[in-house]
């Protein structure tokens, strides 16, 4: 479904990504991890357009395609939440919910200006309020954004990332900033859209990811130490010494 | 008697301040940018008008053309000179500045322009409704045919924005492009081409306020000039992203004008402006409607 071969991104003289290859398999939750600065976001940034791919292939269901800008992700069947949640402040969740749907939006300027374009907004509404039930905030609508508690924030922008269908949903840090019980929630969650979405995930909270994920990529300094199942990777020895040192490897 | 004619005179030019405002709000609300080329933007688009009345004769057939002559006016600026200059100066201390002071080089260079083409004489872009107030029995009224299509321009202005803002998804995709253009491009929205359809907007409505203020005064290079101070200031009285906020600022403005320049003289006019805005915010620092409103509140 997705390939990513030999990914390479630089920044000036420093190497961010080297040669990193991931795949992600149709109904997958595919994990990845590694210490600070090991270039899971970077990962993210360079698949969404925000970094600069100096050299790599990618390929999506099978064919080659050319390093997506980001307004062309969600044609391509791309969403992505980020690490800031990103929710608009003064917008009600049911419209930062609606933003996420914008590829399904319809009409011209001089439709929406005449007030033609009502039974397309009446559809990206009713979408909008289906994907806050599967995040369960759906009474959440009316509320404005800045209002939200911040596990509730979450939600809503992995609600936001669902409307626009997404064959690949990227979540970067779902549980970061999490209680146990929210973590507990969106492990939940993350297993319900198993079943409509295959799933690439950043995550520091490794109960999460050993819950959750069917593989696991671990980066480390830019490069790719090790892949697996959570059970295999948890075993690897340069896992532990990527997180622990190297005398707790041995 | 007096006070009424006072409140009446207020409300004519508080209706003019408002159409100026409007424009300012739309582009600040869809872009983050306050416009200061907006006055060139507007009298650029009056002389087109003018040069149409001048053809057809017809001066209500001249104001469709300077709309779209306006909005045509306001995407170009944003699609060849703001779009490059937000793309050079995204990151830093500049980035936020350099638009807005970009708008004020362009007003002169439009003034320069008009001035080039047209001239700095006054030209009379008349309308044939009269400028001459309404009579109730013997009494004259300070308030005009004219004054009521301004008036009338105003709100058609303001309600169908509004509704564009509230109601469908081209104003979603705006607000959603004007506060967080990353985020908006990664749900799919085409982030310059909505800007450039705010500024189109702005634009239009910039150059309805030339339109039909115009015909009250006279057209040159300059003529809008005091009214994009008093635009502004009605715009941030109102809130600066509400629309019915301008409105409102404008009309505010017009009347404490009104009553300043009759109860207490002509030398405190223009430091009035600042007066007032001063005191409203002090009042209420986002402004009369600059609360925490959301999309659904126009």
């Amino acid at each position: 479904m997705l390939s990513i071969s030999d990914l390479t991104v630089k920044f000036g003289g420093l190497t961010a990504l080297s040669g990193v290859h991931i795949e992600l398999n149709p109904g997958e939750v595919v994990g990845l991890i590694g210490p600070n600065g090991a270039g899971k976001t970077t990962l993210f940034n360079a698949l969404t357009g925000f970094a600069p791919v100096e050299s790599g292939k990618l390929s999506l269901d099978g064919k080659d395609h050319a390093w997506p800008k980001n307004h062309q992700l969600v044609d391509l069947g791309i969403a992505r939440t980020l690490q800031g949640v990103g929710l608009f402040p003064d917008l009600t969740v049911l419209e930062n919910v609606m933003v996420g749907g914008q590829k399904f939006a319809k009409g011209s300027v001089l439709r929406a200006a005449l007030g033609l374009d009502g039974s397309n907004e009446k559809y990206l509404e009713e979408k909008a309020s289906l994907a806050l039930e599967k995040v369960y905030a759906s009474s959440l609508g009316d509320k404005r954004a800045d209002s939200l508690p911040y596990p509730v924030t979450k939600r809503v922008a992995i609600a936001r990332a669902l409307m626009s269908d997404p064959k690949i949903l990227l979540l970067d840090e779902p549980a970061g900033g999490l209680g146990s019980q929210d973590i507990d929630w969106m492990n939940g969650l993350i297993h319900n859209l198993k079943s409509e979405t295959s799933i690439l995930l950043v995550e520091h909270h490794m109960d999460v990811v050993m819950n959750v994920c069917d593989r696991i990529y671990v980066l480390n300094f830019g490069e790719l130490i090790a892949e697996g199942t959570p059970a295999e990777v948890r075993e690897n020895p340069a896992v532990i010494a990527a997180y622990l040192g190297a005398e707790a490897a041995k | 008697m007096l006070f009424i004619d006072t409140l009446l005179i207020g409300l004519s030019s508080g209706a003019i301040y408002a159409l100026m405002a409007l424009a300012l709000v739309l582009v600040w609300r869809s872009t983050r940018v306050v416009n200061f080329a907006q006055a060139g933007q507007a009298i650029l688009s009056t002389y087109l008008g003018y040069e149409v009345m001048n053809m057809t004769h017809n001066y209500w057939v001249s104001i469709p053309f300077a709309i779209l002559g306006g909005a045509a006016i306001a995407a170009f600026v944003d699609g060849v000179i703001m779009r490059a200059l937000v793309k050079r100066s995204h990151k830093g201390s500049v980035s936020e500045i350099a638009p807005v002071i970009a708008t004020l080089g362009l007003l002169g260079l439009i003034r320069s322009l008009t001035g080039m083409i047209w001239g700095n004489a006054y030209l009379q872009y008349t309308s044939p409704l009269s400028g001459k107030g309404y009579m109730i029995g013997q009494h004259t009224i300070p308030f005009s045919p004219q004054n009521l299509i301004i008036v009338i321009g105003a709100l058609l202005v303001m309600g169908v924005f509004a509704a564009i803002f509230k109601f469908t998804n081209l104003g979603l995709a705006l607000r959603a492009a004007s506060f967080q253009p990353e985020i908006s491009r990664l749900a799919g929205i085409r982030v310059d081409r909505i800007r450039t359809i705010g500024w189109a907007f702005a634009g239009a409505a910039g150059a309805v306020a030339g339109a039909l203020v115009t015909p009250t005064t006279y057209l040159s290079p300059n003529s809008l000039d005091l009214l994009l101070v008093s635009g502004f200031v009605a715009a941030v009285i109102g809130g600066l992203d509400s629309l019915i906020g301008a409105v409102l600022g404008g009309l505010l403005l017009g009347v404490g004008f009104a009553f300043i320049l009759q109860y207490i003289g002509t030398s405190v006019t223009f430091s009035a402006a600042f007066i007032i805005l001063i005191l409203v915010l002090f009042m209420r620092p986002r402004g009369i409607l600059g609360s925490k409103g959301g999309r659904r509140d126009a």
